[in-house]
C-alpha cells in the first residue's frame, strides 16, 4: 500500500476526478490539447534522454564508423569477440540447417513457422528457453487497420508521422499493408483477439493512432501471441529443431563475404558448435538490459542487443541506433517493481495522467517519445511530481477513472495482468492510481533491411527489434507485435525462398573478428572489453570482490 | 538496494544468506553472488521461468511462486526450478474438432483429476486452474480457454498434481482449439486483405511515398483523428 503522504497526494487525485470524469464522458480522449509540430520538437530535445549531454557519441569502428550514436552503443561496438578464431576447426559442422533462427522471441518463432512451412529445415538457437522475450512481456496490443473507417494508408501515416518522418517508407508499408493479413493468420494458428459479441474486433486507441486499431489479447497481448507461436513450434519437430540456452557469440561468413551460420556457446557445458546455414536470420531483440542512461527497464533479462554485435561486426549497416525509446509508464512504487511497464492500455482504456495536485498535464495519447518527455518536464521542471521514499519521481496513472468511464468491472475484465502485478503488492488500481515515470523500452533502430528483410549482407536477413527502419526514431504502440509477425514471416519466406535455390556456399570463415578487433585494438581499447556480454550483471561489487577464482567474460560465465 | 536497509536472513538452496529485506527472491540471489540462467526470464511475471519452491519460518508447507514476484522473508527457505520435464502432446491444430474427443485423444489424464484443488493453490497467477481442468472433462472448450487465459506456463500445477495432469499445455490447446475454431470471425478483416491483395490502396501508397517531408508533415498534422 501506499504511504501516507503519498495518499495526501492521492486525496487531491480524487478530488479532481469527477470533473476529469464529465469531460471525459463529454469529449472522450480530447480532454487536453495535443501538441503541435513545434511543441512536440521543443518538448523533445528539451526533456527526452536522447538529447541529453552525453547521450549520444561517436562510433569509431565498423559499418557506421563515425557517425553519432547512442552513447552505450557506441561503446559495445567497440569490444572484442569472445572468441579467437584461432580455436576453431570450421570444417567440422555440427549442425547444418537450411535456415538458421537466432533468437526465439515471436519475430525468430513467426519466421522459423513460414520457412517451414516453405519446405525448409529449420534451426532456432536461442539464448534462454523458447519465447524467452520481450515479445511475451508485450502488454497492450498489436495494430492493424481493419475496420471501416479506417484504411491502411491512414495507419501508414500514423507510423511515419509517430516516427517523425524518418522512417523507411517500403518498410511502413509493408508493415502496415500486411496487417491485416497477419492477424488472420495468428487467429488461425488459435491466438484469442479480444472481441465484441459479433465476432467483430474489439479495438482501442494507442498514442500517436488516429483511429481505433489496437487488438488485444486482454493485457497479455504478447503472450497470447507468443505462447501459440511456441507452441506450434513444438508440434513441428521434424521441420524445426530448437536448440535453448545457446546464444550466438559470432556469425560465421563464406570467402563471398555471405552470411553462412554462426558460432553458438551453450551456457551451462561451455560448448561451442558450428552451424552451416543457406540462410541465417537474425531475430535477437532489443537491448533494455543494458541500461541506457541508468534507466530501469521492462525488457527480458536477456536482451543486451546481442544482434546488433553480431549483425555489425560482419559488416551490416546499422540505422537509428542514435534513438531510444522510453515508455511513459514504467512502475515507480513499490520498489520490487520499479521500471516494469503499465501498459499503454491503460491510458486507452481513458485513465489520465495527472500530477501531484490532479490535473491534467498532457494529451493522454501522444506518440511515446513526446509523452515520455511531458512526464519528465513535469517531474524535474515543474516539480509537479510526487517523490517515492527511495528518492524516485513519478507522477500518477489515474487508473480508477476507466472504471467509472467504463463501467465497474472494465478493469478487472481488460487488465487482469496488471490488477494481479500490483495486487501481488497490496494495491488495488482498482481504486488508488498507479505512480509512473518513464522507463527504458524500446530499440528502435537495428540492423537496416528492406521490405524482404533482406541486409547488405548477402544471407542475412533481421526480423523485429534487432531491424532498424520500419518504426523510424519512434516506434507507436501495438507496432512492435505487429512488425513481428509481419517481418517475422517475411524473413522467413525470403529466407526460405534463397535457401531452396541452392544458394552456392563457400569456405567458412571467421577471418572477419581479426579485421574488426584490429580496428578496435587501434583505439587501444582494453582486451578485456568484450561484447555481447549475453547476460546483465546485477551481483553487488562487495560480492564480486570476493569471486576472485569466477571468470567474466563480459559476463559471469 | 540501497546499503543502509534492513537485512533477512534467507537459505538459497540450503546456504545461508543475508539478503536486503524487500527484495524479491531474484534480487536476493542476485545480491548473494548468483548469475541465473535458468530459472530466469522476463523478470516481471509474465514469462513463467522462475516458478520457485519455498518454506517460510516455522511452517512446514512447501509453497510455489514466482521468483521475481515473490518477496523474501525473514528465516524463508529458497528452491529455484530449472525446467519442468512435463510431456507436451503434439498435435496438428488444423485437423481437430474443438469438443471432448479431441481432449481425450490428446490429453486423456486430464480426466483423471480428482478435483482436489492442488493446482489452483499452487497457481502463482491465482487462476481457477482445476475449474478449467473440470471444463475440459465436460468438453466446454470456452470455458477451459477463459480460465486458463492468464497462464504464463510456469509448470507449478504439474508439478504438484497427483493425477499427473500437465495442466498448462491442456489449457493451451483449449485456447488454441476456442481462438481457431470457436470464436466468432471478423467480417471487416476478409474484406480488407481483399482490397491490399486487389492493391485497392496502391495509388494512396505511391502518392504517400512519394511527398516531401514537408509535404508529408502538413498531412500528418492536419489528419482527422476519429478515436470513438
Amino acid at each position: 500500500m501506499y504511504p501516507e503522504y503519498m495518499i495526501e497526494s492521492i486525496k487531491k487525485v480524487e478530488e479532481t476526478r469527477p470533473r476529469r470524469l464529465e469531460k471525459s464522458k463529454k469529449y472522450g480522449k480530447e480532454v487536453f490539447p495535443h501538441m503541435t509540430d513545434k511543441e512536440r520538437g521543443e518538448i523533445l530535445s528539451k526533456f527526452h534522454p536522447d538529447y541529453k549531454a552525453g547521450a549520444r557519441k561517436e562510433v569509431r569502428v565498423g559499418p557506421n564508423k563515425g557517425e553519432i550514436l547512442t552513447t552505450e552503443i557506441s561503446d559495445l561496438l567497440e569490444s572484442y569477440s569472445r572468441i579467437n578464431p584461432k580455436d576453431f576447426n570450421l570444417d567440422k559442422i555440427d549442425y547444418e540447417t537450411d535456415v538458421l533462427v537466432i533468437g526465439a522471441g515471436s519475430a525468430g518463432m513467426a519466421s522459423a513457422l513460414i520457412a517451414a512451412k516453405n519446405g525448409s529445415n529449420v534451426l532456432i538457437a536461442t539464448k534462454l528457453r523458447l519465447g524467452d522475450s520481450n515479445s511475451m512481456m508485450a502488454e497492450g496490443g498489436i495494430q492493424a487497420a481493419d475496420q471501416r473507417d479506417d484504411s491502411p494508408t491512414i495507419h501508414y501515416l500514423d507510423v511515419i508521422g509517430g516516427g517523425h518522418f524518418d522512417n523507411k517508407p517500403e518498410l511502413v508499408r509493408a508493415l502496415v499493408s500486411d496487417a491485416p493479413e497477419s492477424i488472420k493468420w495468428l487467429e488461425e494458428l488459435g491466438v484469442i483477439f479480444d472481441k465484441n459479441p459479433d465476432g467483430s474486433m474489439l479495438v482501442k486507441s494507442g498514442g500517436g493512432t488516429s483511429r481505433n486499431r489496437m487488438h488485444s489479447c486482454r493485457d497479455y497481448t504478447g503472450a497470447g501471441i507468443c505462447r501459440v507461436l511456441r507452441d506450434e513450434v513444438y508440434n513441428l519437430p521434424d521441420k524445426i529443431k530448437y536448440i535453448e540456452y545457446s546464444p550466438v557469440v559470432e556469425l560465421i561468413l563464406d570467402d563471398n563475404g555471405q552470411a553462412v551460420g554462426a558460432v553458438i556457446y551453450h551456457l551451462e557445458t561451455k560448448q561451442y558448435s558450428i552451424i552451416k546455414a543457406k540462410s541465417t536470420i537474425m531475430s535477437t531483440g532489443g537491448f533494455g538490459r543494458l541500461h541506457i542512461r541508468g534507466f530501469e527497464t521492462t525488457n527480458h533479462y536477456g536482451a543486451t542487443a546481442d544482434g546488433i554485435i553480431l549483425g555489425y561486426r560482419v559488416g551490416a549497416k546499422l540505422l537509428f541506433m542514435d534513438s531510444v525509446q522510453y515508455h511513459p509508464t514504467g512502475a515507480v512504487y513499490p520498489e520490487q517493481i520499479v521500471g516494469f511497464l503499465c501498459t499503454e492500455k491503460i491510458r486507452a482504456l481513458g485513465a489520465q495522467p495527472v500530477n501531484v495536485d490532479g490535473e491534467l498535464f498532457v494529451y493522454a495519447m501522444e506518440p511515446r517519445d513526446v509523452e515520455a518527455s511531458a512526464f519528465i518536464r513535469e517531474c524535474l521542471e515543474r516539480k509537479n511530481g510526487i517523490t517515492t521514499p527511495s528518492g524516485l519521481c513519478g507522477i500518477w496513472l489515474d487508473s480508477p477513472l476507466i472504471d467509472q468511464i467504463s463501467g465497474e468491472g472494465t478493469i478487472d475484465k481488460n487488465l487482469p495482468g496488471m490488477v494481479r502485478q500490483f495486487r501481488r503488492f497490496d494495491i488495488d488500481i482498482r481504486k488508488y492510481p498507479m505512480l509512473v515515470y518513464p522507463t527504458l523500452h524500446y530499440q528502435n533502430g537495428g540492423i537496416e533491411i528492406n521490405d524482404k528483410c533482406e541486409t547488405n549482407i548477402p544471407g542475412l536477413y533481421v526480423a523485429g527489434e534487432t531491424s532498424g527502419g520500419v518504426h523510424g526514431r519512434n516506434r507507436l504502440m501495438g507496432n512492435s507485435q505487429l512488425d513481428l509477425i509481419v517481418f517475422g514471416k517475411r524473413a522467413g519466406l525470403n529466407a526460405s525462398k534463397r535457401a531452396n535455390n541452392g544458394v552456392k556456399i563457400g569456405k567458412l570463415s571467421l577471418e572477419h573478428i581479426y579485421d574488426y578487433e584490429k580496428e578496435v585494438a587501434d583505439l587501444d581499447i582494453n582486451r578485456r572489453k568484450i561484447a555481447p556480454i549475453l547476460l546483465p550483471d546485477y551481483i553487488p561489487e562487495h560480492v564480486k570482490q570476493k569471486q576472485i577464482t569466477a571468470e567474466y567474460f563480459g559476463t559471469l560465465i | 538496494m540501497t546499503e543502509n536497509r534492513m537485512m533477512v536472513r534467507v537459505q538459497i538452496m540450503g546456504e545461508s544468506y543475508e539478503v536486503p529485506e524487500g527484495s524479491t527472491i531474484i534480487m536476493a540471489m542476485e545480491y548473494a553472488g548468483y548469475q541465473l540462467k535458468r530459472g530466469i526470464g522476463c523478470r516481471e511475471g509474465f514469462c513463467g521461468a522462475c516458478a520457485t519452491l519455498y518454506r517460510e519460518k516455522n511452517d512446514y508447507k512447501i509453497k510455489g511462486g514466482l521468483a521475481c514476484q515473490t518477496v523474501v522473508t525473514d528465516g524463508m527457505v529458497i528452491a529455484q526450478i530449472p525446467f519442468v520435464p512435463a510431456e507436451k502432446p503434439v498435435y496438428n491444430i488444423t485437423e481437430l474438432t474443438p469438443d471432448i474427443d479431441t481432449i481425450k485423444a490428446i490429453f486423456p489424464t486430464v480426466f483423471r483429476c480428482v478435483a482436489c484443488n492442488t493446482c489452483t493453490k499452487a497457481c502463482p497467477q491465482d487462476m481457477e486452474v482445476m475449474d478449467y481442468i473440470q471444463a475440459l472433462k465436460r468438453g466446454n472448450i470456452e470455458r477451459a480457454a477463459d480460465l486458463s487465459f492468464d497462464c504464463i506456463r510456469c509448470g507449478l500445477c504439474a508439478l504438484r498434481c497427483p493425477a499427473e495432469i500437465v495442466q498448462y499445455h491442456a489449457g493451451t490447446l483449449a485456447r488454441r482449439l476456442y481462438g481457431r475454431y470457436l470464436a466468432k470471425k471478423s467480417p471487416e478483416i476478409e474484406e480488407r486483405i481483399k482490397e491490399v491483395k486487389e492493391g485497392a490502396y496502391d495509388g494512396e501508397f505511391e502518392e504517400l511515398e512519394s511527398m516531401s517531408r514537408e509535404k508529408l508533415s502538413e498531412k500528418y498534422y492536419s489528419r482527422e483523428i476519429k478515436l470513438k
